[in-house]
């Protein structure tokens, strides 16, 4: 029994020096004069990495989401006769709660788990290390530009998610099962308020790229330097992104729509 | 030359963000800078607002001229208080003017609806609407209805008793 809290209070301990080490590791990486010249090549090649190359995801999954929500609406809605407040429903999932956590979970997926690895292999081959033996501080050369890039690129992601998904809605709702498609924009301009949903939705994009992006880059950096401890900090990346983004999601839409 | 198609390849993303961030503003929310208009304030007592919300349009003829800012309970004459903020360009609604809240469709939204009337002095900052119109509530309807009913009742049985007597005879 003993033993048993015993075990309790070490892991919880263990949660804290985590939570600690994860926070002066981001304080390390990330507060400093900034040095534009050599920072900004570094970023826009991460950005390519983190942003551009995850767009295919993105996209074809905005677009079935999208035609999804415009299916299944559907098939809701003729059966109040109101068909019409397809483009309401459609635009409102997708900018207040779809566009961001979709596109967050499969960010924590598709780039996450590659930074993860990257920096993982990267300890693995003691690259780090010869990095501080040359003189370069492998927190702001490797983990900085990775860490800005994931948090500039998952807002601009969730945007271009949200706006596909409801050209999706559209593709369904309008072209085929054959809504009116001045009623379509006209409900949704009616009902869709660019600063409560919008920018509200990207605000969250943001606080799920930093949560993401954060629990990725420290993944890497904090995992054991073997093949198996690379396999183990990249699944862990994916479930952590995961839960934080599913939980963040709930304490932030009580913030911000809840009117708890 | 990698260096650059990365670049390209990069801007074109930020392109493309910022594109789909434009399609969510003027497509998706309506956004024209309406909201940044010239307006100034009125406000009106209603009895009932019964479902009206804030940002709820108000019209003049169907067409959008504003909006509601604020909706509060009057201390003094137990009513609702409902501040709306009115385009700074319609400047001529008369001050004689009845607003009336009414529903857009038989489920839709509430909104306030302006009648212009005919007086020659016209609203403006801080004035109050003073004739007002309440929300149609749908139950009070309903009450009115069986009320009216049940007191047609009793006069409707003589008359329906008479005309049987009637045709009996």
């Amino acid at each position: 029994m003993l033993t048993r809290v015993q075990a309790l209070g070490a892991r919880g301990l263990d949660v804290v020096r985590t939570i600690g080490a994860a926070s002066v590791f981001l304080w390390q990486a990330l507060v400093c004069w900034p040095r534009w010249r050599l920072a900004i090549p570094l970023l826009i090649q991460q950005i390519y990495a983190v942003g551009v190359l995850s767009l295919v995801i993105i996209i074809v999954s905005g677009l079935f989401i999208g035609m999804v929500l415009g299916l299944q609406g559907y098939n809701i809605l003729i059966t109040y006769g109101s068909e019409q407040a397809l483009g309401t429903l459609v635009s409102l999932t997708l900018t207040r709660e779809l566009g961001p956590v979709v596109t967050a979970l499969l960010f924590a997926g598709r780039a996450g788990s590659a930074l993860t690895a990257e920096i993982g292999l990267m300890k693995a081959t003691e690259q780090l290390s010869s990095m501080e033996m040359i003189g370069v501080d492998p927190l702001r050369r490797i983990i900085a530009p990775r860490f800005w890039a994931g948090v500039l690129t998952m807002p601009m992601l969730a945007t271009i998610f949200t706006a596909v998904g409801i050209l999706g809605g559209r593709l369904v709702g309008v072209d085929w099962l054959g809504i009116f498609e001045g009623s379509y924009w006209a409900n949704m301009q009616q009902s869709v308020e660019f600063i409560d949903d919008v920018l509200n939705g990207l605000i969250k994009a943001l606080a799920f790229g930093i949560a993401v992006t954060w629990i990725a880059v420290f993944q890497g950096y904090d995992c054991e330097p073997t093949s198996e401890g690379i396999s183990r900090a990249t699944t862990r990346t994916v479930v952590y992104g995961s839960l934080a983004v599913l939980a963040l999601d709930f304490i932030l839409t009580a913030v911000m729509f809840g009117g708890v | 030359m990698r260096i650059k198609s990365l670049e390209l390849l990069v801007g074109a993303f930020l392109l493309l963000a910022f594109g789909a961030l434009m399609f969510l503003a003027i497509q998706v929310s309506g956004l024209s800078g309406e909201t940044s208009k010239e307006s100034y304030r009125v406000h009106a007592l209603f009895q009932n607002v019964g479902g009206l919300t804030e940002r709820a349009k108000v019209t003049i003829a169907g067409v959008s001229v504003g909006r509601v800012e604020s909706i509060t309970l009057d201390a003094k004459t137990q009513q609702a208080r409902v501040e709306m903020a009115i385009n700074s360009e319609v400047n001529d609604i008369s001050t004689d003017a009845v607003a009336a809240i009414l529903t857009s469709g038989l489920l839709g939204e509430k909104y306030i609806g302006l009648t212009p009337g005919a007086d020659d002095t016209f609203l403006k900052e801080g004035s109050r609407i003073e004739q007002t119109q309440s929300s149609l509530v749908l139950e009070d309807l309903i009450g009115k209805f069986l009320f009216n009913k049940a007191t047609e009742a009793p006069k409707a049985a003589p008359e329906a008793s008479a005309d049987s007597a009637d045709a009996a005879f």
